[in-house]
């Protein structure tokens, strides 16, 4: 016992002195399970790589939770120094002018020079401001990518479709084949805000919400994707698409189980799916329409950014800096890329696991990259949305009304565009 | 929402503590008090200071934030706190104009009453007949009972894995009777499976409860009801239930606060973090409007409209209900 207390001591005693010179600061992160260990590897690798900085992760649970406790902290002073913050709650953190240091700003205040070139394509705007100032620093990336089971392709005879009128033409095979031509896992990120970029359309006015948050408001009632709706609820009622709910994983043990034939899912999905499909699979991008007119383009990110907050010495911004500098060089990426499945945001970085051969071992492992690699079009860039988080919950109720026969399509986006303007227009009193 | 502790308010005991005790002081009764034993303490003080400790609690854990709730419900604010404005009532007339919030105001209300009503009439039910049991009674109640140790959460867990809609056991016991049920997708079915496990996670609290109100109805009592009625139901409609009905009362109560508000684990579980077209209760839009959409001042006026709800509530229960209960 009192070995015990003596090693206990002499421990803490040792990491005392070692903090003691470094300057201590904290990353609040929503990860769990694997990606949440990754973090804490990342976080040791920096912390050896030198001495000046000690950086301590905390996972505050899911992405949701995360964005709340940071929030809930920043209210009392107790903010950490970097917040991940996700896709869907950009729009908060952006909107709330001096919550957060633009990590652009921070970046070249510590001496660093900072190319937005040395970015892939699809992750430079997203949480940039509307000049393109990087605000947030993109951290785990990800795309929406389509699954394909090879033996249900090969069974059929088919081959996977690129867009949406190719895969109408082989799901009646793929259905006698005995499979689920098509399942998927999340609507609002697949088939709403990824249809608007993948086609290339306008999402919301505003320039997709990045000009200014007043009189923003949805274009969901475009008959374009009322369209792909009406052919989602269409194939339900065929046979040709499977529909399970709104959680992720319901639809996903379909494809896992040989059950489904195409699955869309996330590229980074394919560490986890690598371990549970009963069967082999590969992956290519999300279809798009190839009747829509410039359709094709890259989709948007998903995931999240990590975000530098306000009100911490010059010190610890200086530490936040060099973390974020160290996260992006190409190597820290590789490794973060290759152990999660989420996409290298650097294009070094993917060059670096290209030249090792990674992508002729995994080809999935290159699917979501290529996909954000694709040529930007003018609404592939990104969206910025108030109290967003809510309207997507609107839209996965109007959803799942439309695939239990409660509502039209028509109605149903009528109502979402109605009830989410009536939520932008809330928000723009909030940040004004 | 304190638990009283695990002590029977039977009619015949002089009312040391629990439940018993706590409403008979609500039915302030100067005549009964004198009877009842008195401490005296040598400083006026002391009272005070003994009660120092639950009031601090319930200052800074329940009036402050309450406080609190109704002050930002009258602002609307940025989350993190740079700019709010006063709104008035908007946040009031924004959420009561909403078809969507009524329309979770109404599924709560039924949500409530069902929960509460089949909690309490199968705990009722159980404790009557594991009363009755003489042999192995032991054994029956800890079969009864154990189930109340399980964690909200990990009984919604659960109960969702017996209502899966791919492995589901209960569904495929409904598909036997061509019952297609969708739990997730389907609003009806998703609230049957709610109901269903918020039931049978509160069945054993009140069977508890009941059980030893049932041994607290002394032997002469049965005794003389038994030669005066030969009919075991009618015994039990005209003695026996009267005689629980202080812990009925009490238990209508717990349960329509735990109906209410403790549901909310299973929800959450039972939706999977995304409500969708399923049901939800009144305190589970508050998360998410609050917690998730970062409305505070929305999911403020949200609570504290539940605050009224629950307030109202209770008084017409404790003036309309209580009436009719004998407490000796």
């Amino acid at each position: 016992m009192i070995r015990k207390f003596t090693m206990t001591g002499l421990a803490l005693a040792f990491s005392a002195t070692s903090s003691l010179a470094a300057t201590n600061i904290t990353w609040w992160h929503g990860m769990a399970g694997r990606n949440g260990e990754v973090i804490n590897e990342v976080a040791q690798k920096f912390n050896a790589s030198q001495t000046a900085c000690a950086l301590t992760p905390v996972s505050k649970g899911t992405y949701e939770e995360a964005l709340a406790s940071g929030i809930a902290a920043f209210r009392s002073g107790e903010q950490p120094n970097i917040l991940q913050v996700f896709d869907a709650g950009a729009a908060t953190i952006i909107n709330a002018k001096g919550a957060v240091i633009p990590a652009e700003d921070l970046i070249t205040k510590a001496g660093y020079t900072f190319d937005r070139n040395a970015f892939i394509d699809g992750v430079r705007y997203f949480y940039a401001d509307s000049d393109g100032k990087f605000v947030g620093m993109p951290f785990n990336s990800s795309a929406p990518i389509m699954y394909i089971n090879d033996e249900a392709l090969k069974k059929a005879g088919v081959e996977a479709p690129k867009t949406w009128e190719e895969f109408e033409a082989i799901a009646p095979k793929l259905k006698e084949a005995g499979f689920i031509p098509l399942v998927q896992s999340q609507l609002t990120w697949q088939f709403t805000e990824n249809f608007f970029s993948r086609n290339n359309i306008q999402f919301a006015t505003n320039n997709n919400g990045y000009d200014s948050v007043v009189d923003t408001q949805l274009k969901v009632t475009d008959p374009n994707l009322v369209m792909m709706f009406d052919k989602l609820k269409a194939w339900k009622d065929e046979g040709y698409f499977g529909f399970y709910g709104a959680g992720w994983n319901d639809n996903q043990k379909m494809f896992e189980e040989n059950k489904a034939a195409l699955w869309i899912g996330s590229s980074g999905s394919f560490g986890g799916l690598q371990k549970t499909a009963q069967m082999p699979f590969s992956a290519t991008f999300l279809p798009y329409w190839g009747s829509i007119k410039g359709a094709g383009t890259s989709s948007f990110i998903g995931g999240a950014a990590l975000f530098a907050m306000s009100g911490k010495s010059d010190e610890e911004n200086k530490c936040v800096a060099d973390f974020f500098q160290f996260l992006t060089s190409p190597e820290v990426q590789k490794f973060y890329h290759q152990a999660t499945g989420y996409v290298a945001i650097t294009k070094a970085a993917y060059e670096l696991a290209k030249a090792e051969g990674y992508y002729n071992e995994k080809p999935v492992a290159e699917v979501g990259i290529k996909q954000l690699m694709l040529p930007a079009g003018e609404w592939s860039k990104g969206y910025r949305l108030g109290f967003y988080p809510q309207i997507r919950e609107i839209m996965e109720r109007e959803y799942g009304r439309i695939f239990s026969g409660e509502v039209s399509v028509k109605d149903a986006f009528d109502t979402i565009e109605k009830e989410g303007n009536e939520l932008l227009a809330r928000f723009a009193k909030t940040a004004g | 929402m304190t638990h009283a502790p695990l002590s029977s308010p039977t009619p015949a005991a002089p009312f040391p503590s629990g439940a018993g005790g706590l409403f008979r002081r609500f039915k302030a009764r100067p005549s009964e008090d004198t009877s009842a034993k008195r401490v005296q303490f040598n400083s006026p003080l002391l009272p005070y200071l003994f009660l120092a400790p639950q009031m601090a609690i319930i200052f800074i854990f329940f009036y402050w934030p309450s406080v609190q709730a109704i002050q930002s419900s009258f602002y609307l604010e940025d989350p993190f706190g740079f700019g709010s404005s006063f709104v008035g009532l908007a946040n009031y007339t924004d959420v009561l104009k909403s078809n969507e919030y009524l329309g979770i105001a109404r599924f709560t209300a039924v949500f409530t009453a069902l929960v509460t009503f089949f909690s309490l009439s199968i705990g009722l039910l159980l404790a009557v007949k594991a009363d009755g049991v003489i042999r192995g009674n032991a054994a029956y109640k800890t079969l009864l009972i154990w189930v109340y140790a399980i964690a909200p959460p990990v009984a919604g867990l659960m109960g969702m894995m017996m209502f899966d809609q791919h492995i589901g056991p209960l569904v495929k016991f409904a598909g036997l009777f061509g019952w297609e049920m969708k739990v997730g997708l389907n609003y009806n079915d998703t609230a049957f499976a709610m109901i269903v496990v918020s039931v049978w996670k509160q069945i054993p609290y009140n069977f508890i409860f009941f059980l030893s109100g049932l041994q607290g109805i002394p032997v002469s009592v049965r005794e003389a009801a038994i030669m005066d009625c030969r009919s075991g139901l009618r015994r039990f409609w005209t003695v026996i239930l009267p005689l629980l009905a202080p812990t009925a009362f009490f238990l209508l109560i717990i349960n329509t606060t735990y109906a209410l508000f403790d549901t909310f684990g299973v929800i959450d579980v039972i939706v999977k973090d995304k409500a969708a077209n399923n049901p939800i209760t009144l305190v589970y839009k508050v998360y998410m409007d609050g917690f998730r959409g970062n409305d505070l001042g929305g999911s403020s006026a949200q609570s504290v409209i539940l605050m009224i709800i629950v307030f109202v509530l209770t008084i017409f229960q404790f003036r309309f209900i209580e009436r009719r209960v004998h407490y000796n």
